[in-house]
C-alpha cells in the first residue's frame, strides 16, 4: 500500500471540502517563511515522515513568528527526525482544539466491504478508548453500490453520544470521507484527530491515507513514485526495481531491501523467492542457520525469463552478499526453465562470485536443473541446482556448506561474452530491450537450437540463418516473450551468434558508485 | 466427487485469446476440462485450438448453452467488468486469475455476485484443480504434470498461496495420500471464496474426509476457520501450517497479501485459535504429510 504523506493526505481531504487547517508544504526554509508569513499567526511546523510518534521525536515544532517558523524548518530539513531524512515540511496556523474525534475508513476482508469507524474520542490511544468505551467508537459497514449515505453517518454520530449542529456536521465530513476514499483507491483513511477548535469548527489536524497499490494506474494525480508499502523512503535499487515491475506486467517482480551498506563476512544473503508462501518458509531455512536476508525478492505469476535476469541482476548488484539464495514454492506451475534462463545469464554475466544454491522445483526442473549445470564452467562460483524433492532446509544447508568452502577466485572476469556481432540481424522486445543474430556465426551454425527452442516459435531459416517468422512489430509488442533460449541456448549447443540486451535503467550508474 | 469443478462443469474461458488465455485453455482440455467456449471483445467468430470465440458471454450462452463456470486471464484493470458480465449472462462461479485487481473492483464483485447468488475464486488464484477430474486455471501447469503430481483421494487442500497449493498436494502425494479438489483461494487481502468458505463446501463433499490448509499471517480467514470448528460447521479433522512466522510486523511480503493488522492476523494469535479448537497445527512445513498421514488414520480414514 502506497502510503502518502500527511501533506498529501489532506491535498486530498480539501478536495472533497473536507476542512483542513490553513497551510502549505515547504521544501525549504525560505518557503517555510512565506507560508507563516501568510497565515499571519502562531504556527505548528510538522516534518513529513512516514512514522507514528512523531511528536515524541521532536519532528512537531511550533513557531510564533515567520523568522522563528524560517529557523526550525531549517532545523528539520537540514538534520532530520531522528534518521528520517525530511525533505518536506508542512507549515500550518496553529489550530485551538477544544476537543478530538477519529474517524477512519479500512476495508475489511470478512465483510468484503469498506468500513467506516467514528470515535467520539480522538487523539491518542484510540485503541483503549475502543476497549474501555465500546459504545464511544461505531461501526458501519458502507454497501459498495449505494456508498456511505447521509443518515448512516449521522447515526453513527448519534450512537457515540454526539447530539444537534454538531451531529450534523460531523456526520456530513464522514459522507466526504468516504467519497474521498473511494475517489482515490485508498485502502485506508484515519483523520486523528478530527478537531473542534475554539471557534467552533471541524478541521483535519492530522490525517493518513494509504492507496491501493493496484490502483496506482488510474490514479495518475497522485504522483505516487513507488507503489509499495514502505516505512521509509524508497531506496535506489528499489526505485530501479519499481521502473521495471511498473513497466512489465507479465507475472511479479517485488524487491525490498532489508539491509544496507553492509560487507563481505556478515552473513548476508541474497534472496530471491517465488511466490509468497513457499518464499517465507525458504528464508526461514536461510534464516535458521545464522544468515540474514539483504533482501526479499519474490518473482512469480510465470514472469519471463527477462524479469528473473533483471531480478537477479539487481541482487548481485548488492555487493556485500556471501551467497545467492533462491527458491520458491517446490513444486511451480509455471515451467522453471524460464526462471534458469533468466539466472544464468544474469550469472554468467556478472559473473556470480558468490555460491549460488537454486531450488526450481516443478514442471519442466530437469531441464532447468541441467540449464543451471551448464552455467557452471562461466562462473567462478559454485552453482548447485534443485529441484522439488529438495526441500529448503536442505538447500539452505548446501548453501551454509558451499559459503564455508568458498574461495574467492582470482580470476573473475567474465567468460560470457559475444563478439561484435559482422552481420547483425536486430529486432526489438516488448522490455527495450534488442535481440541480435550475427547472421555471420549463425551461417555456420550446425545445431540452429534457437529455431527450436524459441518457446512461442517466431524464428525460421531463411538461407540457412535465424529470421522472424512474424512481422518486428509484433514481435517488438509481446510476441518475443524474452525467454532467452536464442541467447542461452545458442550459447551452448549453437555458435554463439544469438543475443539478447535488456537494459535496467540506472543499475551500470548504482552500481559505478 | 470434488467441489467446484469436475469434468461435467462446463467452462469459458474470457481472454482466450492472449498469451496466458490461449495456452492455459489447452491444458485445461488436456488435463480433462469441458473448455466448451471462449470470450475476447471483437475476436467473436475465431477459435482457438477448436474453441469457438464469441464477442460477448451472452453471445457465447446463446450459442454454446448454460455455463457452470468462467475463468478469466485477462489483464486487471478489465476484470471488474468481464465479472459483472459473466455475472449478468448467469455464470454462477468464476475464476479470477490475474494479479493486481484494484481492491474496490473486488468488492463490486463481490457486491455483484452476492446479488447473483454467485461465487468467485481469486483473485489472484492458479484456480482450482480436482485430481483426476478437471482443472480450472493453471494449477499443475503442463496436464502430464499434473497427472503425475496429484491423485484422487480422501484430502481436501486449501491454501493462501499458489505455489504451496501444488507442493502441499505434491508431498502429500509422495506420501501417499490422494486429494478430492485443490484450492488456491488467491494472494490477495479481500477473495471471494476465502478458507472458511471453502472449508464449508469441503465439509458438505461426502469424498472429503479431512482438510489440509495453509494460512497465512494477516487478515482473518484462520481466525474464522476456528470459529466454525467450534460451532460445529465444520467437524472434518483440519491440518493446518500457518506461514510467515519470521515476517516482522507491519512488512508486507510480496502479494502474499501477509499484513499484521493489530493482534488479529498475527502468527502466534492464528496457531492459538487454532489449537484452542482442536485442529492439528504442524510447526514445520515439511511435517505436513507426516501429520496428516497420523490424522487420517487417527479418524480410521482409508487413503
Ligand atoms: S543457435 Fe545461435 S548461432 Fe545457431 S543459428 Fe541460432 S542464433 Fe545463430
Ligand atoms: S526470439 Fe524467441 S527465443 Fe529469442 S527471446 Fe524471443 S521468444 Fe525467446
Amino acid at each position: 500500500m502506497a502510503r502518502l504523506h500527511e501533506h498529501q493526505g489532506k491535498a486530498l481531504l480539501k478536495q472533497l471540502k473536507i476542512p483542513i487547517p490553513q497551510g502549505g508544504p515547504a521544501k525549504s526554509s525560505q518557503e517555510a517563511k512565506r507560508i507563516a508569513l501568510e497565515i499571519g499567526k502562531p504556527v505548528v511546523i510538522k516534518a513529513q515522515i512516514w512514522s507514528t510518534g512523531r511528536a515524541s521525536l521532536g519532528g512537531i515544532c511550533f513557531a510564533d513568528s515567520p523568522e522563528l517558523a524560517e529557523n526550525l524548518a531549517e532545523e528539520l530539513l537540514e538534520s532530520g527526525v531522528e534518521g528520517f531524512l525530511v525533505n518536506t515540511v508542512l507549515v500550518e496556523e496553529r489550530v485551538a482544539i477544544e476537543r478530538e474525534f477519529f474517524a477512519s475508513i479500512i476495508i475489511d476482508d470478512q465483510s468484503k466491504s469498506p468500513v467506516i469507524i467514528f470515535s467520539s474520542h480522538g487523539g491518542t490511544g484510540i485503541e483503549e478508548i475502543a476497549k474501555e468505551q465500546p459504545q464511544a467508537v461505531q461501526q458501519h459497514i458502507i454497501d459498495i453500490q449505494l456508498g456511505l449515505r447521509d443518515f448512516e453517518a449521522r447515526d453513527m454520530v448519534r450512537r457515540t453520544g454526539i447530539q444537534g449542529k454538531l451531529q450534523l456536521s460531523i456526520g456530513a465530513i464522514l459522507v466526504k470521507l468516504y467519497q474521498c476514499a473511494r475517489k482515490f483507491d485508498a485502502r485506508s483513511v484515519e483523520i486523528n484527530p478530527l478537531a473542534l477548535t475554539s471557534e467552533g469548527k471541524l478541521v483535519a489536524v492530522d490525517c493518513r491515507i494509504t492507496i491501493d497499490d493496484y490502483a496506482v494506474y488510474r490514479q495518475p494525480e497522485l504522483d505516487i513514485e513507488v507503489a509499495r508499502e514502505f516505512d521509509r523512503p524508497p531506496s535506489e535499487l528499489e526505485r530501479i526495481a519499481w521502473e521495471i515491475e511498473k513497466n512489465d506486467y507479465r507475472g511479479t517482480f517485488y524487491f525490498i531491501q532489508m539491509e544496507d551498506g553492509f560487507s563481505k563476512g556478515e552473513g548476508m544473503i541474497g534472496f530471491h523467492g517465488a511466490g509468497g508462501g513457499g518464499s517465507m518458509m525458504s528464508m526461514d531455512a536461510v534464516m535458521a542457520r545464522g544468515y540474514k536476508i539483504a533482501n526479499f525478492v519474490d518473482t512469480s505469476g510465470n514472469p519471463p525469463a527477462s524479469k528473473v535476469y533483471r531480478a537477479a541482476k539487481i541482487i548481485l548488484a548488492q555487493s556485500g552478499i556471501d551467497g545467492y539464495f533462491a527458491s520458491g514454492s517446490g513444486v511451480a506451475s509455471q515451467e522453471q526453465f524460464h526462471s534458469a534462463r533468466g539466472l544464468v545469464k544474469a550469472f554468467m554475466e556478472e559473473p556470480l562470485r558468490v555460491p549460488a544454491v537454486i531450488r526450481l522445483g516443478g514442471n519442466a526442473e530437469d531441464r532447468a536443473i541441467v540449464i543451471l549445470e551448464r552455467a557452471q564452467s562461466f562462473v567462478p562460483a559454485k552453482i548447485e541446482g534443485y529441484g522439488k524433492d529438495d526441500s529448503p532446509d536442505f538447500c539452505a544447508e548446501r548453501l551454509e556448506s558451499l559459503i564455508n568452502t568458498h574461495k574467492p577466485s582470482n580470476s573473475d572476469a567474465s567468460s560470457f561474452i559475444h563478439t561484435e556481432a559482422i552481420t547483425p540481424y536486430t529486432f526489438p522486445t516488448v522490455t527495450n530491450g534488442k535481440v541480435t543474430f550475427d547472421h555471420a556465426a549463425c551461417s555456420t551454425c550446425e545445431t540452429k537450437i534457437c529455431i527450436e527452442t524459441c518457446v512461442p516459435g517466431i524464428l525460421k531459416l531463411e538461407n540457412e540463418v535465424p529470421v522472424l517468422n512474424i512481422s518486428e512489430d509484433e514481435a517488438a509488442k509481446g510476441k518475443c516473450i524474452e525467454c532467452l533460449a536464442c541467447e542461452i541456448e545458442c550459447w551452448f549447443d549453437g555458435n554463439r551468434g544469438g543475443r539478447i540486451e535488456l537494459p535496467i535503467p540506472g543499475l551500470e550508474e548504482y552500481q559505478a558508485k | 466427487m470434488a467441489i467446484l469443478i469436475d469434468s461435467s462443469k462446463r467452462v469459458l474461458v474470457q481472454g482466450i485469446t492472449g498469451r496466458e488465455g490461449r495456452a492455459r485453455a489447452r491444458l485445461m482440455k488436456e488435463y480433462g476440462s469441458q473448455v466448451v467456449a471462449g470470450v475476447t471483445p471483437g475476436k467473436g467468430g475465431q477459435d482457438v485450438d477448436g474453441v469457438p470465440v464469441f464477442d460477448t458471454v451472452q453471445e457465447a450462452v446463446e450459442t454454446v448453452g448454460d455455463l457452470d463456470i468462467s475463468v478469466l486471464f485477462i489483464p486487471a484493470p478489465l476484470v471488474k467488468n468481464a465479472a459483472l458480465e459473466a455475472y449478468a449472462s448467469g455464470v454462477k462461479l468464476l475464476v479470477i486469475i490475474p494479479d493486481r485487481v484494484p481492491i474496490y473492483d473486488v468488492l463490486e464483485i463481490a457486491e455483484a455476485a452476492k446479488e447473483s447468488d454467485a461465487r468467485f475464486i481469486g483473485p489472484n488464484t492458479l484456480g482450482v484443480l480436482s485430481p483426476g477430474k478437471a482443472v480450472v486455471g493453471m494449477i499443475g501447469g503442463r496436464a502430464a504434470s499434473a497427472k503425475s503430481w496429484f491423485f484422487p483421494g480422501p484430502v481436501g487442500i486449501t491454501s493462501r498461496s499458489g505455489g504451496i497449493t501444488s507442493s502441499m498436494a505434491y508431498y502429500l502425494a509422495q506420501e501417499g495420500i490422494g486429494a478430492t479438489t485443490l484450492v488456491h483461494v488467491g494472494g490477495d487481502a479481500v477473495v471471494g471464496t476465502p478458507h472458511p468458505d471453502v472449508l464449508k463446501l469441503f465439509e458438505k463433499d461426502p469424498e472429503t474426509r479431512a482438510i489440509v490448509m495453509f494460512g497465512e499471517i494477516g487478515g482473518s480467514q484462520e481466525e474464522q476457520v476456528a470459529d466454525l470448528i467450534e460451532n460445529g460447521e465444520v467437524t472434518k479433522p483440519v491440518i493446518a501450517f500457518i506461514g510467515g512466522k519470521a515476517a516482522k510486523s507491519g512488512t508486507r511480503f510480496s502479494h502474499a497479501g501477509a499484513i499484521i493488522e493489530g493482534s488479529r492476523g498475527t502468527y502466534d494469535g492464528k496457531v492459538k485459535r487454532l489449537k484452542e479448537v482442536d485442529a492439528v497445527v504442524v510447526d514445520a512445513f515439511g511435517d505436513l504429510p507426516r501429520m496428516t498421514k497420523l490424522t487420517l488414520e487417527k479418524h480410521g480414514i482409508k487413503l
